[in-house]
This record gives C-alpha cells, sequence and structure tokens, in this order.
C-alpha cells in the first residue's frame, strides 16, 4: 500500500510529463511506517535518456536533508517510461537501490499517463494498492 | 577530525538503525575505512572489494555539497565538523 494525496499524484505525473522526450525521475519523502508520501523531490536524470534514469546524488542529498529536517524520510523513487508500460524493467530490477523503498512507474505510452507503485524485495515485484488521502 | 556520515536508509540496518554516525579520520578513506570496520556488514556494500579499498561502483560519496570523485577521491581530506554522505546510486529505466 502506499498512500498520497491527489495532488502529489498529479504533481509526479506533471513531472514526468515536463521531462518528455528522456524519463524523469525524482524521489517521494514520507513516513515509512505509514507508507504514506508527504512531498515529491524531482530530480535532474544524469542518465539524460529516453531509456534510462539516474537521479543526481546531489539532488538525492538534498531531498533527503530535506526530509530528515522534516522528521521523514526518503522513501522510493519515481520515474517514467516514455515506450512501455508502468511495470519495471529488468534494469530497474537489477538496479533497485533499497528493498524498503516504494517504487512508482509512470507510463506516458499512450495520451493519458498511468501511474502505478510497486515494492521490489529479492527479485520480486509485487505492485501495491494506492490509497489516496 | 571528527566527521558525521549520513547513512541511505538501506545501510542503517547495519548500524542499529542510526542515520548518522560520527566517526575520526583525517581523509574521507580513513573515515569509511573506520566506519566498516565499526560495522562491518556495510562493507560489500560501500567498498568493491576487502582488499582493494575502491568504493563501490554504485555508490556515491558525498563530502558536504561536493562529490568526493571530483576532489580528491578517498584521499579527499576532511575538516573538523565535515559531513559526509554516503548515497547509493539510483537508476533503472526501460532499456532492454
Amino acid at each position: 500500500m502506499l498512500k498520497l494525496t491527489k495532488q502529489l499524484y498529479d504533481d509526479i505525473v506533471t513531472n514526468c510529463i515536463a521531462g518528455l522526450p528522456q524519463e524523469a525521475c525524482g524521489l517521494i519523502g514520507g513516513y515509512p511506517s505509514l507508507e504514506k508520501v508527504v512531498k515529491c523531490y524531482p530530480a535532474r536524470n544524469i542518465a539524460q535518456s529516453a531509456r534510462l534514469y539516474e537521479v543526481h546524488p546531489l539532488d538525492y542529498l538534498k531531498a533527503d536533508r530535506d526530509a530528515q529536517e522534516n522528521k521523514m524520510e526518503i522513501i522510493g523513487v519515481y520515474h517514467s517510461h516514455t515506450l512501455s508500460e508502468a511495470y519495471p524493467s529488468e534494469t530497474d530490477l537489477r538496479q533497485a537501490p533499497d528493498p524498503d523503498w516504494h517504487y512508482i512507474l509512470v507510463s506516458l505510452k499512450d495520451e493519458i499517463p498511468v501511474l502505478r507503485s510497486y515494492r521490489i524485495q529479492q527479485n520480486i515485484i509485487t505492485e501495491e494498492p494506492l490509497i489516496f488521502d | 577530525m571528527s566527521v558525521d556520515v549520513r547513512l541511505p536508509t538501506v545501510l542503517r540496518q547495519h548500524a542499529a538503525g542510526q542515520s548518522i554516525v560520527t566517526i575520526q579520520g583525517s581523509t574521507v578513506g580513513e573515515v569509511l575505512s573506520k566506519l566498516v570496520k565499526e560495522y562491518p556488514a556495510m562493507a560489500d556494500q560501500i567498498f568493491s572489494s576487502s582488499s582493494d579499498r575502491s568504493l563501490h561502483r554504485f555508490i556515491n560519496v558525498y563530502l558536504n555539497d561536493d562529490d568526493v570523485r571530483y576532489i580528491d577521491n578517498l584521499d579527499t581530506v576532511v575538516k573538523e565538523n565535515d559531513v559526509i554522505s554516503i548515497l547509493p546510486a539510483v537508476a533503472g529505466g526501460e532499456h532492454r
């Protein structure tokens, strides 16, 4: 389960659309025990690619600082797939940095963006429900 | 010198849940070596091998706001109250 507001959902999708034609990415901050997103942190994609992303480490550092100052944690990452479904690729699976994180995928391949969230633990991908609060 | 080392969430389990630990050292490499001596379970995630103390390729290390790869890497000198941040590379994408 991942809780977020409709505003945060829209912010993430908007950020992904703004990144076209490249993949966009960012981090999500919130409360891990509540599985709740409180803030999203758009980040630079240093891969500058339509098929790959890599969060700029300085953007990650700044997001992590902000989250800690606000008694939160970085609880996951989002990125767009410009040409494929909102499902983790083999690259996403291989490079998932933290089994406790939430992995949000936004597909922009069709006219209407699709956002889904997953857990990736021990190479197993599990979709989780999104709860709007 | 006494410096704070900020740990990413994935490494905190190896440091009793701490997000920041204070370590003595004069260079980034010395601080990180002492860190993994104190918390050995982190070693494989920070260094590429135990014999060759080079940083794992999926780890970024910042001294304050600067990537140490663009300073003197592990030989970068630290000052009192500096902050070293360990950041796993966050990457992926639809590439096949």
